[in-house]
């Protein structure tokens, strides 16, 4: 099965990091890459820029609107994602226990809805 | 005759419904499919066995019928994703069996894994559990906990759903997930036993038809990992509560304290049980908190009057449970003891310890008012009881407790100020 896993953290605690914490975030996200993409569990993933870089769309009777921010103001933020393919929901879990995001955030497990 | 043999269909309900469900499942990858082919099942049993009579071996007979009703219910809906189905039904058994990595083959242990993943909410799992382990309608969960039987059934709905959509594995867990998975299934039993124990809110003290669900999986458990003594432990936990039922509330629904209590009315034979599995499970010699919660129990249980409670040796259980959960309401239990081995005055020392943690839980305040109250300091004790009644939403303990405020208030209003 096919999941997303979402991982939320809080961009205030991202800003404030060091640039000794922030090597060794990167460091931490780049050995977890390597460990799933060496089991083939993983199929693609993506680091987002904050929040400030963000717009929200709309469509109302025809007509585009966008504001600036996220859709929801959140104590978390979406802060980058990856797709993996696992045997079932406790291998997903595992998978997403060992990001590096899960110690300070939180994984949001998510189904893909396959067609 | 015809009477005999619908006991024996009940009897067999109870017996084998998990049992059949739990094959069902695996064999159909359904739950609905299975619980209603089971349903069929045993409908066709009680209009076929007064004519034919009763089949030497029950299970394998409902098994059998339940798993041809899922066939030709799968026949009958003709999609392509059900003929799929189908075909995987008609594979060997052992085949799907050899696929399981923990090397258990019981379906009911698989059942009970799942239903109490941590990834359903604990109602979920506690529904669940209820439905297709134990064979409870929907109708007679949602009395039990006292929500809308459409309330109950929408959970039942959303929880299938979501074993289904988020790939909830249908397995025992490897051993590396096992141990903290079979903690999962342990609350999950003790808190269905709790909830008939005390019920948390309304007028029914002891909800025993729950307690007896919880008993009666507890034991299930017990046969299906007779090498973990926590699951042996549990069972004792609940066979020794539970045979101090009838004397935990008096003929007028009052809630009767332990040392109250008319230890006639206990149930030697439960005990007796309740013991025997206890000692089971402490001969594995792999200590956890169920056992020496057991342990606790088993202390008040067997003592012969409420003088003759060995007040130390259940203080040092409660300090060994304490070790081992570092929960604050164990602390509290641990002041209790200590308060009956040495005295109020040194339990109230050990609860004061936890008096912020837990300001917001009912029993603080009433142990604390009881050893105070012993201790001669009215007002304090006054105060303390009055906190706990605010907490309070049972009403047997509620009049309990006003009965023991009246009792410190009439005292100290009677001397001059």
């Amino acid at each position: 099965m096919r999941y997303a896993l979402l991982i939320w953290d809080e961009e205030k605690r991202q800003n404030e990091m060091t640039e000794e914490e922030g090597q060794a975030q990167m460091s931490g996200y780049m050995s977890f890459g390597e460990e799933m993409g060496g089991r083939g569990v993983l199929q693609g993933g993506e680091r987002l820029h904050p929040t400030p870089a963000t717009t929200t769309v709309r469509v109302r009777d025809g007509e585009v609107l966008t504001s600036d921010g996220p859709f929801a103001e959140t104590k978390e933020q979406m802060a980058g994602f990856y797709l993996v393919d696992c045997k079932d929901l406790d291998e997903a879990i595992e998978v997403a226990s060992k990001i590096p995001g899960a110690a300070f955030g939180s994984i949001e497990v998510r189904p893909i809805w396959e067609m | 005759m015809v009477d005999q043999v619908e006991a024996t269909v009940a009897r067999a309900f109870r017996e084998e419904w998990g049992r059949v469900v739990a094959t069902l499942i695996r064999t159909t990858g359904d739950w609905d499919l299975a619980e209603e082919s089971t349903q069929d099942a045993f409908a066709r049993a009680l209009e076929r066995w007064p004519r034919d009579g009763v089949p030497a071996n029950p299970g394998a007979w409902l098994t059998t019928t339940a798993r041809n009703r899922a066939i030709d219910r799968l026949r009958r809906a003709q999609t392509g994703a059900e003929k799929a189905r189908e075909a995987a039904m008609l594979e060997p058994d052992d085949e799907l069996a050899a696929l399981d990595d923990s090397g258990v083959t019981d379906d009911r242990l698989r059942l009970i894994f799942t239903c109490c993943h941590p990834a359903l909410s604990v109602e979920a799992q506690v529904a669940l559990t209820l439905r297709t382990l134990a064979g409870l309608t929907t109708g007679e969960i949602a009395h039990a906990f006292l929500v809308p039987e459409a309330t109950m059934a929408q959970r039942l709905v959303r929880a299938k759903r979501k074993i289904h959509d988020a790939g909830i594995p249908y397995r025992v867990p490897p051993a590396h997930l096992l141990p903290e998975r079979t903690t999962a299934v342990l609350a999950v039993l003790y808190l269905l036993f709790n909830e008939g124990y005390v019920a948390s809110s309304g007028a029914e003290l002891v909800r025993t038809d729950l307690a007896t669900e919880a008993i009666r999986l507890a034991r299930t458990l017990t046969e299906l990992m007779p090498d973990e003594p926590e699951a042996a432990a549990l069972l004792a936990l609940m066979l020794i509560h539970h045979a101090r039922r009838t004397g935990r509330v008096d003929a007028a629904g009052e809630l009767v304290p332990l040392e109250e209590q008319d230890r006639a009315t206990w149930d030697p034979a439960m005990i007796a049980e309740g013991q025997e599995q206890l000692d089971r499970a402490l001969r594995r010699q792999r200590p956890g908190p169920y056992q020496v919660q057991a342990a606790i129990a088993a202390c008040h249980a067997t003592a012969p009057t409420a003088g003759d409670t060995d007040w130390h040796e259940i203080a040092l259980l409660y300090a060994e449970l304490l070790r081992m959960t570092g929960s604050p309401v164990v602390e509290l239990n641990r002041a209790v003891a200590v308060a009956m081995a040495d005295g109020p005055d040194a339990g109230l020392v050990v609860a004061d310890g936890v008096a912020d943690q837990l300001d917001g839980y009912q029993y603080l305040h009433s142990t604390r008012a009881d050893m105070l109250r012993r201790l001669g300091r009215r007002d304090e004790s006054a105060a303390a009881y009055t906190r706990a009644l605010e907490l309070s939403t049972v009403a047997a303990e509620r009049r309990y407790l006003e009965r023991r405020l009246a009792e410190v208030t009439g005292q100290s209003t009677a001397q001059p100020l």
